[in-house]
């Protein structure tokens, strides 16, 4: 009970400093929109898709993993512009839970992110995407994990580096070949079998494969469970590592 | 209210590819009473802070007990976060929040439900005179209302004791002044307040009693009134030409009244005796007679500079 409410304290202070500064929903949307119109209409003759649509079925789900991942990698920046502000020292001499110092901030995170997805969805429609809401919601679901599982992994580290400096070029190094394993771009069926065999061991590849099969309309594939038990294993022990960072700082 | 015994903290530190440990607080012992305001003196490096942060249940010592507003530091953490409250040195305040909203935060973190929470804030800004810059962003504060909002923030929660980590550094004098009288008022109310200063006359002014701290050990403890008078006698300045100083030292030297006799650097001389005021009259005849003219001449009472000076064979300016 004292946990919910100190999560969700934390959640509102983290959710109302975001919504006074509404340029990230300007600067969150507008890459992913360049990639929409610039980047996706080159997809159909490379993809070989039939119509435009289907290239976008492809191409959309990759395009929100990529913002899950990306989006919750650099969070940690916020947390060192807090430490150094010695906002987190004051939180620590409070008897606040410490797990809810960072869950409120991860949750921050997803809900921002699902409000990008969404933007981003709906503009996909105007290109004539066409997803089921069920499977839609499951996806979502799919990038809420990623999102809370990069985010609470970029505190953690973040609490550990406690610069910038050091942070920017780690979660670069982390994210370059997470991106290129995962097939968020293109998808990896065109791939040689010793980079396919690699990917296989890239959780985000098979995140990327199930939010694919949903936007697809494939319920029913293997992808589908296989991607949200990952990403939901992932998440779990992103927390649990990251809380740990958290109260180790102080008991 | 406080009372440490043996505390310890070191730190390892990586220069390259050693390792060195810095005993950083090396046994700490400290009783402070209730309602009282206890000063930590001692220069930068001195081993304030770190204490500080244990007693603040920042950082677990490494040694040694402490019983913090009867509970015990190291068994029960969370309780002493409970009693006590802490306002760090660097500041705790996030620049785009109002002073209004970090309060009622703050003192929801502690538990405290909304609409408490709200007129607890609302009692604080008031009594730190915030009220007009309450609903303003803290980054358009000058330094000392941001610092009045941190003062305000560790005592949100009416805990028995707060921790005030350095809490005039950086503020212009007026500002200073202004915060002695709050932190005073602070213990008006019955809390006790612990701060740590590396500034002389604020622990002289402004503390009950002192704790000097240097290289992690306490050093002396008392009222000001107290370390200065264990400082026997008073210091006697006589100002003279350069030239002058040899004769004049020699004309002083071996004086009954004379405990000991320094020359300064720059011309003239300083003085040990017992009583500067019977002392003076005897130095201005003994100089006259001498033929020397003196450029000036100052009594000194002890300082808890000279207090410092004497435990640790350097004076706190210096350091």
């Amino acid at each position: 009970m004292k946990f919910a409410r100190d999560t969700w304290l934390i959640f509102q202070r983290q959710t109302q400093l975001l919504l006074r500064n509404p340029v990230w929903v300007f600067v969150g949307v507008f890459q992913p929109v360049m990639y929409l119109l610039l980047f996706a209409p080159l997809l159909k003759p490379a993809l070989n898709a039939p119509t435009q649509a289907a290239a976008y079925k492809i191409f959309v789900p990759g395009l929100l993993v990529l913002l899950a991942i990306f989006g919750g990698l650099f969070q940690g920046f916020g947390l060192i512009a807090e430490l150094r502000a010695g906002v987190i020292e004051r939180s620590r001499v409070t008897p606040i839970s410490r797990l809810a110092l960072l869950l409120g901030r991860s949750l921050r995170d997803v809900v921002s992110l699902i409000v990008q997805a969404v933007i981003i969805t709906l503009l996909a429609l105007l290109f004539d995407l066409r997803v089921f809401i069920g499977d839609l919601l499951l996806a979502y679901l799919m990038l809420a994990l990623i999102a809370l599982m990069t985010s609470a992994v970029s505190y953690g580290v973040a609490l550990k580096v406690k610069s910038e400096d050091a942070l920017a070029p780690l979660m670069n190094t982390v994210a370059q070949p997470v991106l290129l394993l995962s097939g968020i771009l293109l998808p990896l069926t065109f791939a040689p079998g010793w980079l396919q065999g690699i990917a296989n061991w890239n959780p985000f590849s098979w995140a990327v494969d199930g939010t694919r099969a949903l936007f697809a309309g494939d319920l029913g594939s293997d992808k589908v469970w296989q991607g949200l038990s990952i990403t939901a294993v992932l998440a779990a022990l992103g927390v649990y590592w990251a809380a740990r960072q958290f109260a180790r700082s102080v008991r | 209210m406080i009372e440490t015994r043996g505390l310890r903290k070191s730190f390892r530190s990586r220069a390259g590819r050693e390792t060195k440990t810095v005993d950083a607080v090396r046994g700490v012992d400290l009783d402070v009473a209730r309602g009282e305001i206890f000063g930590f003196l001692g220069p930068n490096g001195a081993g304030k802070t770190t204490t500080l942060r244990m007693l603040a249940t920042l950082i677990e010592p490494d040694g040694g007990e402490a019983t913090i507003a009867g509970a015990d530091l190291r068994k029960d953490p969370a309780e002493v976060r409970r009693r006590i409250g802490y306002v760090p040195q660097g500041g705790s305040t996030w620049d785009e929040s109002t002073a209004r909203e970090e309060l009622v935060l703050h003192a929801r973190m502690y538990g405290i439900g909304k609409a408490d929470a709200q007129r607890r804030a609302a009692r604080a800004l008031d009594a730190f005179q915030l009220t007009e810059y309450a609903d303003r962003k803290c980054k358009t504060y000058s330094g000392g209302q941001r610092r009045r909002v941190e003062i305000a923030l560790g005592i949100i929660h009416e805990p028995k004791i707060v921790f005030l980590d350095e809490p005039t550094t950086g503020l212009d004098p007026q500002s200073r002044a202004h915060m002695w009288d709050e932190i005073r008022r602070l213990r008006g109310d019955g809390m006790t307040v612990f701060i740590t200063t590396h500034y002389l006359d604020e622990a002289d002014a402004l503390c009950d009693r002192i704790a000097i701290m240097d290289n992690g050990e306490v050093v002396a403890e008392g009222t000001p009134a107290e370390l200065k008078r264990e400082i026997s006698g008073d210091v006697v300045l006589v100002g003279l030409d350069l030239a002058a100083s040899p004769q004049a030292a020699k004309a002083l030297d071996g004086e009954p009244y004379v405990n000991k006799l320094e020359t300064v650097d720059e011309g003239g001389l300083r003085l040990y005796v017992d009583e500067g005021a019977t002392a003076i009259p005897q130095v201005l005849r003994r100089l006259d007679h001498a033929g020397l003219e003196l450029r000036s001449i100052e009594l000194h009472r002890p300082s808890l500079d000279d207090v410092f000076l004497t435990k640790t064979g350097r004076s706190l300016r210096e350091s």
